[in-house]
């Protein structure tokens, strides 16, 4: 409590903050920063630098992958004349190398139909790998559908979402003929009318506002054109 | 000799104001004519024995003041009504250190390499001395895990027990619930069978669905486009090095501030009055009062 003789020497006339402070030890006149002061600042900063030339490679060397695109891989599956119009056959090939039979993807072939307005020189490849979250779906040609048995996703013919949860139609392959071999290439996602995109995962939906919302990954390749 | 001579003094319960037991009392009468006996070497260097591990204890609490942290700890005060409830915690912590203990020694016998980590299973159960137990105790153990650090969290909710002041102690508590579970999620991929493989692969496009950056991160899960040979490797240094580590460092500060806080009274007890009385005015001199006891 301040008593008469402060306020009339109005050593509590200021707030405390506002009082005048002794200069710190070292201070000279004019100097706009104080030796500790800047000495404080040169140690953290070095200290920042040294943390983030740790932890940037670090981290770097963690996320790399999610830019990095592989090379294109194409495998011969069989001669075009094995496969057919109005059915599907399955063929097992490598889509990632290295790792054995986890590597291995599953595809339903078949020559293109002219019932539905396509080019029988060429080959349609469907991905077996359910829009929904990834399980195999399996070709039932009593139905004609590609159906999943984790949760019920039902495919039509050429690969629409007829039932279930799926968001998409089935993901198909690049296909192309090469002395007289039917090829798979890269995958690619369809929109849910069959408009080719880049390959999205399974359980995200493509076209419209959801190419925004699940953005193509680097680590993918361009769709075919057409 | 009595456990409680060998624990060093200050490790040992402070006894209650008052009942100390240090008082002297009289000399013997006859002490001019039977001064007590001088022991013997061999009685000498019994003592000393016994002694030993006290004085090594004493020794390490001299340097390290280990003793006042122990005995903050370990006799702390505990509201009334704590019940068997309060034991979660700590069942939750022990299931974590079997977790352990079984994963760094599974460590020595597992390869993450998707052409081997099969095979390497299959011996562990199969070959490897007590190999099925072990592993047997860290896969079950991990719901056992689960299971009990959501009964934990259960019963700080229902007790009330993330109230002021704990609320950080529940947000840390919800940060490890979190990292547990990624553990649980990392851990079943590492047998590398049909099921582990597939329901990583349907966890990894469930993770692929949050809108925007779902797809960078199964790509950051897979190290890839693609389920690949590196996306194993990736999932067992989570599961054994990266969170195992926070996970540690975040139930020392979880345990910190369990101790600096203290925990809560069951919810059905009610705040007993004080025996005698006091006039409002000096129980709380913000409110008004006549000073006169307050109505029963």
């Amino acid at each position: 409590m301040a008593d008469e003789a402060d306020r009339k020497n109005g050593a509590e006339a200021l707030p405390r903050e506002e009082r005048a402070k002794p200069d710190p030890p070292g201070y000279f006149e004019g100097e706009s920063m104080t030796r500790r002061h800047a000495f404080t600042v040169a140690a953290q900063g070095i200290g920042g630098v040294a943390g983030a030339a740790i932890v940037l490679p670090s981290v770097g060397f963690a996320v790399a992958p999610i830019f990095h695109r592989g090379k294109e891989r194409w495998e011969a599956v069989g001669p075009l004349d094995d496969f057919v119009e109005d059915t599907y056959r399955q063929v097992v090939f490598t889509e990632t190398e290295g790792i054995g039979d986890a590597g291995k993807t599953t595809a339903y072939v078949r020559r293109g139909s002219r019932q539905l307005g396509e080019d029988p020189k060429e080959i349609v490849a469907i991905s077996s790998r359910c829009a929904h979250l990834g399980c195999p779906v399996r070709f039932v040609e009593a139905a004609d559908n590609f159906i999943c048995p984790c949760h019920g996703g039902v495919y039509d013919f050429v690969g629409k979402v007829i039932g279930g949860p799926p968001p998409r139609p089935l993901d198909q392959f690049q296909t192309r003929i090469r002395n007289g071999q039917a090829e798979l290439g890269p995958r690619y996602s369809v929109t849910s009318q069959l408009q080719p995109v880049r390959a999205r995962d399974p359980g995200e939906f493509t076209g419209g506002v959801w190419e925004y919302l699940y953005p193509p990954r680097p680590s993918t390749f361009p769709p075919p054109s057409g | 000799m009595k456990l409680g001579s060998i624990i060093p003094a200050p490790l040992r319960k402070p006894a209650k104001p008052g009942e100390s037991d240090a008082g002297k009392g009289a000399a013997p009468a006859d002490l001019k004519i039977s001064p007590p006996e001088r022991p013997s070497d061999a009685q000498r260097l019994g003592e000393r024995a016994t002694e030993a591990p006290a004085d090594v204890l004493a020794w390490v609490d001299q340097r390290t003041a280990a003793s006042g942290l122990l005995t903050g700890m370990l006799y702390r005060k505990v509201p009334k009504g704590t019940n068997w409830f309060y034991t979660l915690g700590s069942a939750t912590l022990f299931a974590f250190i079997v977790q352990t203990v079984t994963g760094v020694f599974l460590a020595m016998f597992y390869t993450p390499s998707a052409t081997q980590a099969y095979a390497s299973i299959t011996h562990i159960n199969n070959d490897v001395f007590l190999g099925q137990f072990v592993h047997g105790m860290h896969k079950w153990g991990s719901s056992v895990m689960v299971i009990l650090i959501f009964l934990h969290m259960a019963r700080t909710f229902f007790f009330g027990a993330y109230k002021y002041p704990r609320e950080l102690n529940w947000v840390i508590g919800v940060v490890l619930l979190i990292l547990t579970m990624t553990m649980a999620f990392t851990g079943y991929l590492l047998p590398f069978d049909q099921r582990s493989f597939w329901a990583s692969v349907v966890g990894i496009n469930i993770n692929g669905t949050g809108p925007v950056v779902g797809p960078y991160l199964s790509d950051f899960l897979r190290a890839g486009p693609e389920f690949g040979a590196t996306t194993l490797a990736r999932f067992y240094a989570v599961h054994m090095l990266l969170i195992p580590g926070a996970i540690i460092a975040l139930i020392g500060a979880h345990l910190y501030l369990v101790a600096k806080l203290g925990t809560t009274a069951p919810p059905w007890l009610r705040g007993e009055r004080p025996k005698v009385a006091a006039p409002v005015s000096q129980l709380d001199a913000g409110v008004e009062g006549d000073g006169a006891p307050p109505a029963r």
